[in-house]
C-alpha cells in the first residue's frame, strides 16, 4: 500500500516533468547543462554553463535563512504570529525566486554572447526561447523535487495519512500541486524571458504576481479545492500565454493535430 | 562479523591518508591530461587513443604549441558533452553512497574513530568540540601532505615497484576486504541468512574480477563499474570514521589545498604532473574513470601498474612498520590515489624503449581511419578521487541531516555544479570551485 502511495505520488507530481525531460532536453547536453546547475561565477564566455537548479537553490537558501531567522527571534507559541511569519517567509521566498530567476536570465544573455562568438557560423547553438524553456523546466523540477521528497520517503514508511484528524488526501493533493507547480514554474520561464527580452516589464510583473497568488493559494490548505483550483487555471492561462509568445497559434495547432492525424491514418481526418 | 568491525579503525588509519593526495593528484592529473587530450585529439587526427594511456606526452607538447583560440572553442563545444559523461558516473557513486547511508545503519554508527583523527568531538563545549577538531583536520591535512610529498618523490626517484607494489595491496584490500564487510552489513540489515562458503564464492569472483579489470584488461563498463564500487567503499569508509565537525573541516582544507597543490609551482602535484610530463608518460587508466575505451594496444601497457602497487606498498612500509594491518590499509587507501599516476610510471616501468615506439606505432596505425574521426568520440577522463570525495561530502549531508533529503538533494545538485565548473576551466581550477564547495557546507549546516 506504501509501496502504491510512494510510486503514485512520484509519476504524478514529476512524471510530466520527466517526459518533457527526456523528449526535449536529455539529448542535448548543453540544455542539460543549462537545466542542472547554475554557475554562480558567470562572467566571460566559459560561463555556459548556467544551470537554473542551483540558482532555486540559492535563493531557496536566502528565504530559508531569514524565516529561520525571524523565526528564531520570535515567540514560538503565538500562533497568529508564527503563520504570519510563514506568509511573509512564502511571499518573500517568491520574491527572491523571481529575482533569481531575473539574475539567471541576464547571465544566460551572456552564455548566449559567448556561444555566438565562439561558434562557426555566427549564430548560437540555442537560443534564448529555449534557454528560458529549459529554464524553467529546471526551476520547476528543483522546486518540485524539495516539495515532494522528504513527502515521498515518508510514503514509503509505515503510517497512516490522516489519523489525527487531517486530510486524508495530502499526499496526493501535494503530489498534484507540485506537478502543476512544476509546469507553471516551465510557462512562467518563457514569459519571463520573453518579457525581459522585449522589455515588456508588465509580463514580468504578471509572472510574479500569479507566482505570488498560487503561493498564497496555498495557505487554504486543506481546502484543496481553494488551492488546486485555482493553480490549475493559471496553469492553463500561463500555457496558452506562452504558447502564443512562442509562436504558436490556433492554426500551428490545428496543422499539428491534423498532421499527426493524417499520419496516423491515410483518411482525411474529419 | 563483528570481531571484523573491531578491526576496521586501525586499518583505515593508512587509508585514509592515503586517499586524500590520491584523489587530488588524481583529479589534477586528470584535468590536465584531459585538457591535454582534448588538444591532442583535436590536433592529431592520427590519436585516436587519446583517452588512452598510450598517449604520449610527446603530442602534449605540440599540442600545446598550437592555436589557443581552436582550442578554446572545441573546449566550449565538447566540453558540455564531456560533463554530461562525467554526471553519470559521478551520480551513480552518489547514489550508491546515500543508499547506503539511508538503509545500512552500520555506517552511521559512530565505533571510534582513525588514529589520523585522535581527538575526541565528544566534548562538554562547544569550543573544545571547534578545537579538537580544527587539531584533527590539521593532522589530516599534513598526513595527507607529506604522503603526496612521499609519493612525489618515489615518482622522481623512479621507485616504480614500491609504488607498485603498494597499489596492488590497497586494491586487493578494498576489493576484498572492503566488500566483504559491505557485504556482511547489508546481509544484517535486510536479515538475509547467508553461509561462509558462498560468501568467499562471491567474494573471491568479485575480488579477482574487479583485480583483472581495474588493473589490466577488461570490458569497459565492467571496469567503469568497479571503479565506480571501489569509490563508493571509499567513501562509505570515510563517513564512517570521520566525526562530523572534522569531516566538514577537512573538505574544506582539502579544497583549497588542492587549489593550491596545482596551482603553486612548487605545488607535489603540479611537479607530478610535469615530470610525467617530461618523462612522457600517461596517467594511471586503471584509477581514472575513463568514458571511452582504452585504445588497445594500450591494454598491455597496463600490467606495469601492478609493479607499482608493489612498491607503493613498501613505501608504507616505511613510513608505518609497526602494524602490518596499517600498511596494507594504507594500501588499500592509496587504491584510489596513488595508483593513478602509478599507473602513469608504470608504463615507464616496462619496457622503457619500447613503450615510446609502440605508442609512436601505434599511433601512425589508424592515420587514415582516425580523419573521419568525430572529435566528439573523445572520452573523458576522471580521477576516483573526486568521485570518492563528493561522494564523502553527499554521505556526511545525508547522514547527518536527520533524514531529510531535501539537504541531500542539495549537496548532490551543487557538487555538480563543481563538475561544471571544473570541467570548465581549462588550465586551473577556479575559485568558482571554492564557492561551490562552501555552498555545499553551507546547505548542509542549514539542513543539520
Amino acid at each position: 500500500m506504501t509501496l502504491a502511495v510512494f510510486f503514485g505520488c512520484t509519476f504524478i507530481a514529476f512524471g510530466p516533468a520527466f517526459s518533457l525531460f527526456l523528449f526535449t532536453i536529455a539529448r542535448d547536453p548543453l540544455r542539460i547543462i543549462i537545466l542542472i546547475a547554475g554557475s554562480v561565477w558567470g562572467w566571460g564566455p566559459w560561463a555556459t554553463s548556467g544551470h537554473r537548479a542551483f540558482f532555486w537553490l540559492v535563493s531557496l537558501l536566502l528565504s530559508s535563512l531569514i524565516w529561520f531567522i525571524a523565526v528564531k527571534a520570535s515567540d514560538p507559541h503565538d500562533e497568529p504570529l508564527q503563520k504570519g511569519l510563514l506568509i511573509f517567509g512564502v511571499m518573500f521566498s517568491v520574491l527572491l525566486q523571481e529575482a533569481f530567476r531575473f539574475l539567471y536570465y541576464k547571465l544566460l544573455r551572456k552564455a548566449i554572447e559567448g556561444l555566438v562568438a565562439l561558434s562557426e557560423d555566427g549564430c548560437s547553438p540555442i537560443s534564448i526561447q529555449q534557454m528560458a524553456y529549459v529554464a524553467g523546466v529546471g526551476f520547476g523540477l528543483m522546486s518540485g523535487a524539495f516539495s515532494m521528497i522528504n513527502l515521498l520517503a515518508d510514503a514509503l514508511g509505515p503510517g497512516t495519512v490522516g489519523i489525527h484528524g487531517d486530510s486524508q488526501l495530502y499526499f496526493l493533493t501535494s503530489a498534484f500541486m507540485t506537478m502543476v507547480l512544476i509546469f507553471l514554474h516551465t510557462f512562467w520561464g518563457i514569459l519571463f524571458f520573453h518579457g525581459c527580452e522585449n522589455r515588456r516589464w508588465w509580463e514580468i510583473v504578471a509572472v510574479v504576481v500569479m507566482h505570488l497568488a498560487v503561493s498564497g493559494s496555498t495557505f487554504c490548505n486543506p481546502l484543496y479545492v481553494g488551492s488546486l483550483v485555482p493553480s490549475y487555471v493559471l496553469m492553463a492561462i500561463a500555457a496558452v500565454w506562452a504558447y502564443m509568445l512562442s509562436g504558436g497559434s490556433v492554426q500551428n495547432l490545428r496543422r499539428f493535430l491534423l498532421c499527426a492525424q493524417s499520419e496516423a491514418s491515410p483518411q482525411p481526418a474529419s | 562479523m563483528t570481531e571484523l568491525s573491531a578491526h576496521l579503525p586501525q586499518f583505515q588509519h593508512g587509508q585514509m591518508t592515503e586517499n586524500f593526495p590520491d584523489n587530488h593528484l588524481s583529479n589534477t592529473n586528470d584535468n590536465s591530461e584531459r585538457r591535454r587530450h582534448d588538444n591532442s585529439e583535436r590536433r592529431r587526427n592520427d590519436n585516436p587513443g587519446s583517452e588512452t594511456n598510450g598517449q604520449p606526452q610527446n603530442n602534449i607538447q605540440q599540442v600545446v604549441d598550437q592555436d589557443e583560440e581552436e582550442d578554446e572553442e572545441l573546449t566550449l563545444k565538447y566540453g558540455a558533452k564531456h560533463v554530461i559523461m562525467l554526471f553519470v558516473p559521478v551520480t551513480l557513486c552518489m547514489v550508491v553512497v546515500v543508499a547506503t547511508i539511508k538503509s545500512v545503519s552500520f555506517y552511521t554508527r559512530k565505533d571510534g574513530q582513525l588514529i589520523y583523527t585522535p581527538f575526541t568531538e565528544e566534548t562538554d563545549t562547544i569550543g573544545q568540540r571547534a578545537l579538537n577538531s580544527i587539531l584533527n583536520a590539521a593532522i589530516m591535512i599534513s598526513v595527507i601532505i607529506v604522503m603526496t610529498i612521499l609519493l612525489v618523490v618515489l615518482y622522481k626517484y623512479r621507485c616504480y615497484k614500491v609504488i607498485h607494489g603498494w597499489l596492488i595491496i590497497s586494491s586487493l584490500l578494498l576489493l576484498f576486504f572492503f566488500s566483504f564487510i559491505y557485504l556482511g552489513e547489508v546481509f544484517k540489515t535486510y536479515n538475509v541468512a547467508m553461509d561462509y562458503i558462498t560468501v568467499a564464492l562471491i567474494i573471491w569472483n568479485f575480488g579477482v574480477v574487479g583485480m583483472i579489470c581495474i588493473h589490466w584488461k577488461g570490458p569497459l563498463r565492467l571496469q567503469q563499474a568497479y571503479l565506480i564500487m571501489i569509490s563508493a567503499l571509499m567513501a562509505l569508509v570515510f563517513i564512517k570514521y570521520l566525526p562530523e565537525w572534522t569531516a566538514w573541516l577537512i573538505l574544506a582544507v582539502i579544497s583549497v589545498y588542492d587549489l593550491v597543490a596545482v596551482l603553486c609551482p612548487k605545488g607535489p602535484l603540479r611537479m607530478l604532473v610535469e615530470t610525467a610530463q617530461e618523462r612522457n608518460e600517461t596517467l594511471f587508466p586503471a584509477l581514472i574513470y575513463s568514458s571511452t575505451m582504452v585504445w588497445l594496444v594500450n591494454m598491455a601497457e597496463e600490467d606495469p601498474e601492478g609493479q607499482r602497487k608493489a612498491s607503493k606498498n613498501s613505501t608504507y612500509d616505511k613510513q608505518a612498520p609497526a602494524n602490518q594491518s596499517q600498511n596494507e590499509d594504507a594500501e588499500a587507501d592509496d587504491g584510489g590515489f596513488s595508483q593513478e599516476w602509478q599507473q602513469q610510471r608504470d608504463n615507464r616501468i616496462g619496457p622503457i624503449e619500447s613503450t615510446p615506439e609502440s605508442r609512436a606505432a601505434v599511433q601512425a596505425l589508424p592515420s587514415n581511419s582516425q580523419t573521419s574521426e568525430d572529435p566528439e568520440e573523445r572520452g573523458v577522463k576522471l580521477g576516483l578521487g573526486d568521485f570518492i570525495f563528493y561522494s564523502v561530502l553527499v554521505g556526511k549531508a545525508s547522514a547527518t541531516a536527520s533524514g531529510d533529503w531535501n539537504t541531500t538533494l542539495a549537496c548532490f545538485v551543487a557538487i555538480l555544479i563543481h563538475w561544471g565548473f571544473n570541467l570548465e576551466q581549462k588550465d586551473e581550477r577556479s575559485p568558482g570551485t571554492v564557492v561551490a564547495k562552501v555552498y555545499d557546507a553551507v546547505i548542509s549546516v542549514d539542513g543539520y
